[in-house]
Order: C-alpha cells, then structure tokens, then sequence
C-alpha cells in the first residue's frame, strides 16, 4: 500500500524515541547505573548490554568505560616496590615489533660495559599499531598497554616520538588499570620469585636466611613513594590532554 | 520472503584432485608434477597452459579459476630448489564450486623477460589479477585485453614485487632491522634519504607533460553512440567520472563511466589510491608481524582475515588448533560476519538514497558486537586476536553472557525489524529488483564468490563445501536466491546474518574447556619449506593466502587473494545497460572495501 514503507520507517524511528525516554525514566536518577561522575561534567559510561532507545555517548562530556584490555600506545613499567624500572634492554620488544617502532640503546657503565638497563627507549607512536606483541613478548613484564587514546597534536615531530620518561608510569597505575591483570600477574611473580629464592636457599643453604626481612624498605615509605609517582603520571596525562585542547 | 530457494545443504562431493590433475597430464604428459610441503601441482610450460585450463574447465570440472598469482624466485635460500630454474612462476588455483573440496594448483615457470598466455578466453575472471601480476611484477600476458597497471600508476618505475626492488627509504630485506637495538638513534628515514624524497620517475617520463591516457573503455566493451540510427535524435555519449571522492564508492575508489543520456554503455573501474604493497610489507615482516597487517586488509573484518592467515601458516606448519580456540574463532568469525552484513545492508540503503537514518539502525548492534570485541581482544577494529595454533587471550569473565544476550535476544530483534522495514519498502523493490543481473554462469566465471554468487542460486560457501575449524559440527543452512540483482544481494546478507546468529549461538552453548593455544607460543615461527593456499570463507567472498616458505623465520612469498578486489571483475560487465543511479547501488551490493582491493 502507498506511503507503508514510510509510516514503518517512522515507526521505528518513534520507538527509538519513546524506549530512550523510557530508559531515562527507569534509571532515574542517572541514566547509565554504575558509571563513574568525574566531576566538572565529565562522566564515564558503561554502557549495559541490553541499552535500548539512544546508544550515542556524547562525546568528550561523557567517555566510554575502557574495558580493561583496551589497547593503545605501550608505556614502561617502573616497579615501585623495587624502585626501578623493569626494562632490562634485552630488545625482544623491538624484535617482534611488526612496525618496528620501538628504538633502544642499552646503559653503559662507566667502564664502557652494557648494563642490563635501558640508556634510551623511543616508540614512535604515529608508527605504532598498537598489536600488544611488545606487551605479549616481554619476558619481563616491562611494558604494558596505556589506555591514553587522546594524543593528538600538531606536530608528529618530536611530539609523537615518545621518549623513556614520557614513556614510563609507575607501577600502581598499570594496577589500576588493569586490575585483573595485574593480580594474575603478582600472583605468578610472587610463585617464580619465590622458586627462585627457594632454588638460591637450597645452595647457600645456611648463610641467607635472615638477610630477606632486613632488606624490606618501610611500608609507609613505599606507599608513600608509590602515591607521590602515581600523582605525577597522573599529573602528566592531565598536562599532555589540557595542552591539547 | 516467498522466492526463498530450498535452503541447499550439501554440494556432490569433493573434487578428486589427484584424478583432476591426471586428466591434464594425460592431455599434455610434459607436464611435470611437483610437491612442495603440503601441496602438490603441476608444473606446465607457458605454450600448454591454455590447454591445461581448458582441460580442467571442460573435463575436470573446475569452473572457478580462484586465484592467479606470482613468485619470483630471485633470493630463494631452501635447498628443494634448482637455483638456475627460471625466475618466476605464476601461479593458479582452480576449485569446482559444484563439488567443493581442495584445490587444484598449476604452476606456469617463466623467465624475465618471457611472456605468457592470457587465461581470459577460458576465465574471464584472470582480468583483474593478471593486470595485478603485469603491475607488481611485470610479466606480460600476451593477448590481455586491457593490460595496463592498475594498483599503480602510469609514473610509476619498475615492479614492486620483484625481490630487487627497492623503495626510497628501504632500509633492510627482512625485520627485525639492526638498527633498533641495542644502539638506537632514533631518526626520521625521510631524514636519513639525502634527497628526501619518495618518488622516483621512469627515465624517459617527465611528471609535468604527461597526460592520462584515454584507454578509458575496455575492448570488450562498446564505446560507440547506440541510439544514432533509430528513431531518436543522434545523441553523443559522454565520459562521466564517478569517484574517487565520492560518498557512494565507499572509500576511495574510481568508476570511469561512459553514459549516453543515463544510461551506462561502459564502466571502468578504477583503483589502487589506498595501495601500500602489503604484500612486500608481509615479504619483508616475520611470520607472526603479518597477522596485526591481515587486521588492515578488509578493516570490518579483522578476524575472518586473522583466520584466513592463521590457516595457511597452520597448513604450512602442520599445526593442530585446540578445541577451544577453534570454537572461539567461529565465535568471533560469525559475529564478525554479522557485522560486515549489517553495514553492508545500511550501505545498500545509504546507497539507494536513504541516507544514513537506516544506515545507523543497521550498525546500532555492531556496537554491541564490537564492544565483545573489545573486551576480548583489546580492539574493537584490529583485533590481532588469532594466533598460529589458537587464539591469543581466553574470554573475560562475563563475556559469554553478554554474547549470548546480543545473540539470543538483540540480533534476532534487530534482524527481523530490518526485514520488516527494508524487505517489503517499495524504493527497495523498485530499485533493487532485477538490476545488476548477471547470471551464475557469468559470476563464476568472473571468479565471483560470497555472498554474490549465493545470490545468483550457487550454494557455494567454503565452511560447507571444504569446511575448515569446527564447521562441520554447527548445524545451519547456505542461504541462496534466484534472482541474481540487487534486491537478492541484498536480501542474502540479510539471511546470511541470521544463519551467523544460529551458529554463534550454538557455539556458545557448546563451547568446551580447554587450551586456547597449541604448542609453545613464541614469536619465532620457521614453518618447513613449501606452498600452502589457506582459505576462509569471508563475509565478502573467498579470502586466500597463498604463503611460501624457504624455511626461514620470513615469509617468501605472502599473497592474498581479496575477495573484494576479485569481485570487482563483474562490476563492469553488471553494470553496463542500467542507468547511471543503478551503477552506485550495484557497486554498494557488492560490498567492497578498500583496504582489501588496494592492499
Ligand atoms: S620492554 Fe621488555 S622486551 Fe622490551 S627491552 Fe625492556 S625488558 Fe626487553
Ligand atoms: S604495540 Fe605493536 S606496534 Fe606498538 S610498539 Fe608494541 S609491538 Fe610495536
């Protein structure tokens, strides 16, 4: 018949609007439960499965809540609790690189020997795929993936060329954002730490026994470094967005 | 819809390729049957191809001349080799779309600077791929009809593919370069290039005087005024240009038309503006860089292409795939699936006129689907998420439920609104209904596969007639159609999508505990010297890669067979006789997409 098509178009079309209102009306007083109000009318949202009416998210005032293998530009890990970075140069990261993005140079010390750190640690990020092999192959768990996706900027060069320092976070805030991750990987840690230790008892069997308790820095200490490094990466992503927009 | 085929579930049986290949060699015994790793071909002199290809069309069955490629043999390093064979060998897989099953192979060895025959009188479809071979690697097919490059451009010097060639800022043959570790200095190559710059002309060609030549109409097609003689004023036909910029061609494509009044009386495509040589890229990584690089070719379909790769290394390797990988990669497979169906029908309408409104309904649950992507994967575009031997990472928790509620409760809802909405609209009829006819004869010979064949009443679809992963366990149906224009080809992917929801949700329900990953991992992979060719069935057709190795931890040689690219071979030939308004929904069925056709 004339003109179905078009009333079945509308239709659906008026149903989007009724189930969006609808929605609002049950969530009542925020739209989306269980997401996250960052104040200064920022909100992150995670968006249920079984949304009906209005998907859009109105981006930037509201964020989508990254899941937490969300990938983008690695970054380094500086281990608070040993307070140094976890990189040891060894270059498998740079290796499996499918763009081969990643540039190191390995420390030297002051006789002139390679050290097992990193001098220099370069990921140009406009080269970047963001493939997570660097993340995958690390034996080291040295180098995780950012959730950072908004890194525009005029210019690639040097802006786009990330450096170690801009490169490095510490360790709490690859924990937070990758919670379950970073448990799994603790807990797997911790299990060849101590085969390892047990392994190094078993040959000097007598002699290293009290030396572990001691060498232990004060928890507050470590807690409190660990905030203080925290604060500034934190610091750094807010800089980098603010000197964006 | 009332015109619905019987839903077809079984093909005659699989092809009997050791019999197919004796037939050729009883018609030509020079023939010389080789086996390199898990295949096995004949190798056949350049003078006896056409013979051979009619042989295996006539007698053998084999109607689809799937794929036509190139190796050059330059820098070979395994020992199963003669080093002083000629440099090159093209290279064909045939199939019978009505028996299924493996493939046959025919190698062609031809040295530089020979020619060999076109495969166009016998297949139609070698159009495409041989100018694919003449562009990349400079061979000439004698009698082509229309042998110009076509992925590059006219200025452009030398052929890529060969193994001597260099690029401005090349830097070594094979990752992983020396300078990236341990002494890095990080430095821009345009910087590094004392002339900086990325373009190099051929000697006797000058950029500023030279001109596009106007070889715009095919000879198989007619260029001249059709209407001079009748009862109609004498009208002259004209050179329109759709594209490259253009919303209707989907990404940067080109369609030469010449129209006289509105109608289309020769169609050129086009293409290759998106082109960055993947394949020496793929030559040039190792064996695992390339499965971040398949995530680029058919950007909507990350992990059909990852499995499509996957496969062929596996093949080459002789890998076994848990249980649990394999479930999951029909898993994601599927869902995949759906989402290229569901874009390429809000496309159809966008392409129709309705601009963007059922366009956005239709891609509202890709939403959904790409969220589970991204949860599981880490992306929701590139996922980079098969592995050889399995998947990369187990599913999250709460990942099946959320699955099984897109499957169980949103996209059947979804499907069926857009059923009710598009199938019966008038426009959609109108428009759709018995434009772009070609029929199957022609498709297949065109090396058509996917989504349009099935349209044209082939039930030709790979996970049924050679089926690979678990496909063989899900119980579903190969949907195919009569009619052959665009409302089929539109209608198809509608039923294609819904036969992927059946499969996800039993895969899901089935889905066992276990490994996710064979073997050891690792980021070293040295599969055994040999060829393999592994296919999947694609959401846009068939997608092979062809993989050689030497035994090294680099691919030799790493092609991909783009279904989209392919299927452009009936573009024109479909096009020709419609109005010029058909020829952006007729292009819009086909569902291309350029980073597969470029590559
Ligand atoms: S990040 Fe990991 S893989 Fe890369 S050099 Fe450091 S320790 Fe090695
Ligand atoms: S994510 Fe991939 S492309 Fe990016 S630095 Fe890591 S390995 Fe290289």
């Amino acid at each position: 018949m004339f003109g179905t098509g078009l009333l079945k178009g509308l239709g659906i079309t008026f149903k989007h609007l009724v189930d969006t209102y609808k929605d609002d009306i049950q969530s009542t007083p925020a739209r989306y439960q269980g997401s996250d109000d960052r104040g200064k009318g920022l909100k992150v949202i995670d968006q249920p499965v079984d949304q009906e009416g209005l998907l859009t998210i109105q981006y930037p005032e509201e964020r989508r809540l990254l899941p937490e293998r969300f990938r983008y530009i690695p970054m380094l890990i500086w281990d608070t609790e040993t307070d140094e970075e976890r990189c040891t140069a060894c270059g498998i990261c740079a290796k499996v690189c499918p763009p081969q993005c990643i540039w190191i140079t390995r420390a030297t010390d002051e006789a002139g020997k390679p050290v097992t750190r990193p001098q220099d640690f370069f990921i140009d990020a406009t080269i970047c795929m963001s493939c997570n092999y660097c993340v995958e192959f690390c034996p080291f768990d040295a180098i995780k993936m950012d959730h950072d996706a908004e890194l525009a900027s005029f210019e690639r060069f040097p802006h786009l060329v990330y450096d170690k320092g801009e490169l490095t976070v510490p360790l709490d805030y690859y924990a937070a954002l990758w919670p379950t991750q970073y448990a799994e990987e603790q807990e797997r840690r911790a299990q060849e730490a101590a085969e390892a230790r047990a392994k190094e008892e078993a040959k000097a069997a007598r002699a290293a026994v009290k030396k572990e308790e001691e060498e232990a820095p004060a928890p507050e200490a470590k807690l409190s470094r660990a905030e203080e490094l925290k604060q500034k990466a934190m610091e750094r992503a807010r800089q980098r967005r603010e000197a964006q927009s | 819809m009332s015109d619905i085929v019987a839903p077809s579930t079984t093909v005659a049986g699989p092809l009997d390729v050791a019999g197919t290949l004796a037939l050729v060699q009883e018609a030509l015994p020079d023939a010389k049957p080789v086996s390199a790793g898990p295949t096995d071909y004949l190798e056949v002199a350049p003078d006896q191809l056409i013979e051979a290809l009619q042989v295996l069309r006539d007698q053998g069955g084999c109607d689809l001349l799937s794929s036509i490629t190139c190796t050059d043999y330059l820098s070979y390093q395994g020992r199963a080799r003669a080093k002083d064979g000629p440099r090159f060998e093209v290279v064909y897989h045939l199939y019978s779309t009505a028996q299924g099953g493996d493939c046959v192979v025919l190698h062609v060895p031809v040295d530089d600077g020979e020619s060999l025959p076109t495969a166009t009188p016998v297949y139609p479809g070698a159009n495409l791929q041989e100018r694919e071979v003449w562009d990349l690697y400079g061979l000439v097919f004698d009698g082509h009809p229309n042998l110009r490059r076509i992925l590059l451009w006219e200025g452009f010097e030398g052929h890529p593919m060969r193994k001597d060639w260099h690029e401005a800022y090349y830097e070594e043959d094979q990752k992983p370069f020396r300078s990236r570790h341990p002494r890095a200095d990080f430095a821009r190559s345009e910087d590094k290039v004392p002339w900086g710059k990325n373009t190099r002309y051929p000697a006797d060609w000058d950029p500023d005087d030279w001109q596009e030549p106007v070889t715009y109409v095919p000879v198989s097609q007619d260029p001249r005024s059709r209407n001079g003689a009748g009862d109609h004023l004498s009208t002259e036909s004209v050179v329109v240009n759709l594209g490259p910029h253009h919303p209707s061609t989907h990404g940067v494509f080109r369609m030469i038309v010449r129209i006289e009044g509105e109608t289309v009386i020769a169609l050129e495509p086009d293409m290759g503006y998106l082109h960055r040589n993947h394949e020496k890229i793929g030559e040039r990584n190792t064996w695992l860089m390339n499965m971040p690089f398949t995530d680029r070719l058919d950007y909507i379909n990350s992990m059909s292409n990852n499995w499509g790769y996957a496969l062929a290394v596996e093949k080459l390797m002789g890998l076994e795939v848990p249980e649990r990988a394999e479930y999951l990669r029909v898993i994601m497979a599927e869902l995949s699936r759906i989402v290229n169906h569901l874009w390429s029908i809000g496309f159809i309408l966008n392409d129709l006129g309705a601009l963007q409104t059922p366009a956005l309904y239709a891609i509202e649950e890709r939403e959904m689907i790409l969220d589970l992507f991204e949860s599981v994967s880490g992306a929701r575009m590139m996922c980079n998420y098969l592995r050889f031997g399995g998947v990369h990472r187990d599913l999250p928790a709460g990942w099946a439920e959320r699955a099984r509620y897109v499957v169980h409760e949103r996209l059947p809802r979804a499907l069926d609104q857009l059923d009710d909405l598009l199938s019966g609209n008038e426009i959609v009829n109108t428009r759709g209904r018995g434009v772009g006819y070609l029929s199957a004869e022609q498709l297949i010979s065109l090396s058509v596969t996917g989504p349009m064949i099935r349209a044209a009443g082939v039930p030709y679809d790979i996970r049924r007639c050679e089926p690979y992963g678990v496909y063989d366990r899900f119980d579903f149906d190969i949907p195919t159609l009569p009619h052959s224009d665009v409302y089929d080809r539109y209608y198809i992917r509608l039923l294609e999508a819904r036969e992927s929801v059946r499969i996800v949700q039993q895969a899901l329900a089935g889905l066992p505990e276990g490994d996710i990953l064979a073997g050891k991992g690792g980021y070293v992979f040295r599969p055994p010297e040999g060829e393999a060719y592994g296919r999947v069935e694609g959401p846009k057709g068939e997608l092979g890669f062809y993989l050689v190795s030497d035994g090294k931890p680099n691919p030799y040689r790493y092609h991909i067979r783009a279904p989209s690219y392919i299927n452009l071979n009936a573009l024109a030939p479909m096009t020709v006789g419609y109005k010029v308004a058909d020829a952006i929904v007729i292009l819009g069925a086909i569902d291309i997409v350029l980073g597969e056709v470029d590559r």
